[in-house]
């Protein structure tokens, strides 16, 4: 740890160092140790950097690692990291889990007797921009589409006209570069509101 | 301070300062950044103009196209990010801890004197003490990179003498939700 007190006195801009980060935890390699994914950060790091994989995960390079510290601790060390491993993985699974089993709704509302608009409920659980999604559908339809907030102060994508039914083929068939792809057709449901029709299944 | 920081809820809005603000607080970077005025115009040339993010609790996020550079809470001191500390490693002064603490430190908590003094700590020696209420980059023995940045509660000798209780306020560090915001 030496202090690089020594600042250059030319005119030129000191070149920024650059930083290896880790693509799976986004710490510097050197720190994945500390992150919740080591086993996964090593993974990719072996794959994609051999040379920096064996800088810091080679026999030796571990060895030096213990010297500082003492057995018992560097014991302790690898127990917790390994269970913080599990609990990040065990949180994973359950935020996919959660998101997979979420529902997306479309509420065809009723305005008037003739008129409807289309709320979209429940979008954001598959990492869906709403604010782009209503541009989107807004252009699609040449109608206007907004994001409001719901009677539960959630947010939802309101499209004017009654395009349930096409909303829902859209979903289905979005593929990359559409930005309602990634939700399951089996998630959504088309629900009727005002009208007492009940909701028919998608 | 970002220990939980949500940016859709705790953000309450980004606007360009005025240019005689900006003017005030690029000398303030410079007057509290070991830093020089070419560093910083890469950082942040002059043509660029910066945004302002209002968020929770009196903390100002500084953004260069999208990107946070600095933050301050309320009128308080500059502190980079740890991204921008990364590339300029030398623009704040170093402290280091020993490895027993890092994981603690990426816990969130704040680093206690101890940490310092210990084998593996490292403090600057006494000709160059650094006084109380100054900017750190708390860096981890046997790693390259900084792990957190703070704010001294004590001065570096006193943290030698007493030896005891919170030595280094940990503004941001390696894992929080300031380092999870990559781009505003």
């Amino acid at each position: 740890m030496s202090s690089s007190d020594q600042q250059p006195q030319d005119p030129q801009p000191v070149q920024p160092v650059q930083v290896f980060y880790c693509q799976v935890c986004t710490f510097p390699v050197e720190y994945c140790e500390f992150g919740s994914s080591l086993t996964r950060c090593k993974e990719w790091l072996a794959e994609a950097h051999p040379t920096v994989y064996e800088k810091f995960y080679s026999d030796e390079a571990l060895q030096s690692k213990i010297g500082t510290l003492s057995l018992e601790a560097q014991a302790k060390l690898e127990k917790d990291t390994a269970k913080k491993e599990a609990k990040a993985e065990a949180k994973a699974d359950a935020a996919l889990k959660k998101k997979m089993a979420s529902q997306v709704l479309i509420k065809r509302i009723e305005r008037n007797k003739r008129k409807h608009v289309t709320a979209i409920h429940g979008l954001e659980a598959f990492d869906i921009d709403l604010k782009k999604a209503a541009k989107f559908l807004a252009q699609k339809f040449a109608t206007g589409a907004s994001v409001t907030k719901n009677a539960q102060g959630q947010d939802e994508v309101v499209v004017q006209g009654d395009v349930a039914d096409e909303v829902l083929e859209i979903i289905e068939k979005a593929g990359s570069g559409n930005v309602l792809k990634g939700v399951p057709v089996a998630n959504c449901e088309i629900v009727e509101e005002k009208k007492k029709k009940g909701a028919e299944g998608a | 301070m970002f220990k939980k920081f949500q940016p859709s809820s705790d953000i309450s809005g980004q606007t360009p300062p005025k240019s005689s603000v900006q003017r005030s607080i690029r000398a303030a970077v410079l007057s509290q950044w070991k830093i020089e005025p070419e560093t910083l115009e890469a950082i942040w040339p002059k043509k660029e103009g910066l945004i302002h993010v209002k968020c929770r609790e009196h903390i100002s996020i500084y953004t260069v196209h999208n990107e946070p550079l600095f933050f301050q809470h309320f009128d308080g001191p500059l502190y980079p990010t740890l991204r921008l500390l990364h590339k300029y490693p030398y623009i704040l002064p170093k402290v280091g801890v020993d490895r027993g603490a890092i994981r603690f430190l990426l816990a969130g908590a704040h680093m206690m004197c101890p940490g310092f003094t210990s084998k593996g700590g490292y403090l600057p020696p006494a000709d160059a003490a650094l006084p109380v209420g100054a900017l750190v980059a708390v860096h981890a023995e046997g790693k390259e990179h900084a792990v957190a940045i703070g704010i001294t509660k004590l001065s570096t000798e006193e943290i030698k003498k007493v030896n005891k209780g919170v030595g280094v306020e940990i503004a941001t560090h390696l894992g929080d939700d300031l380092w999870a915001i990559q781009s505003l």
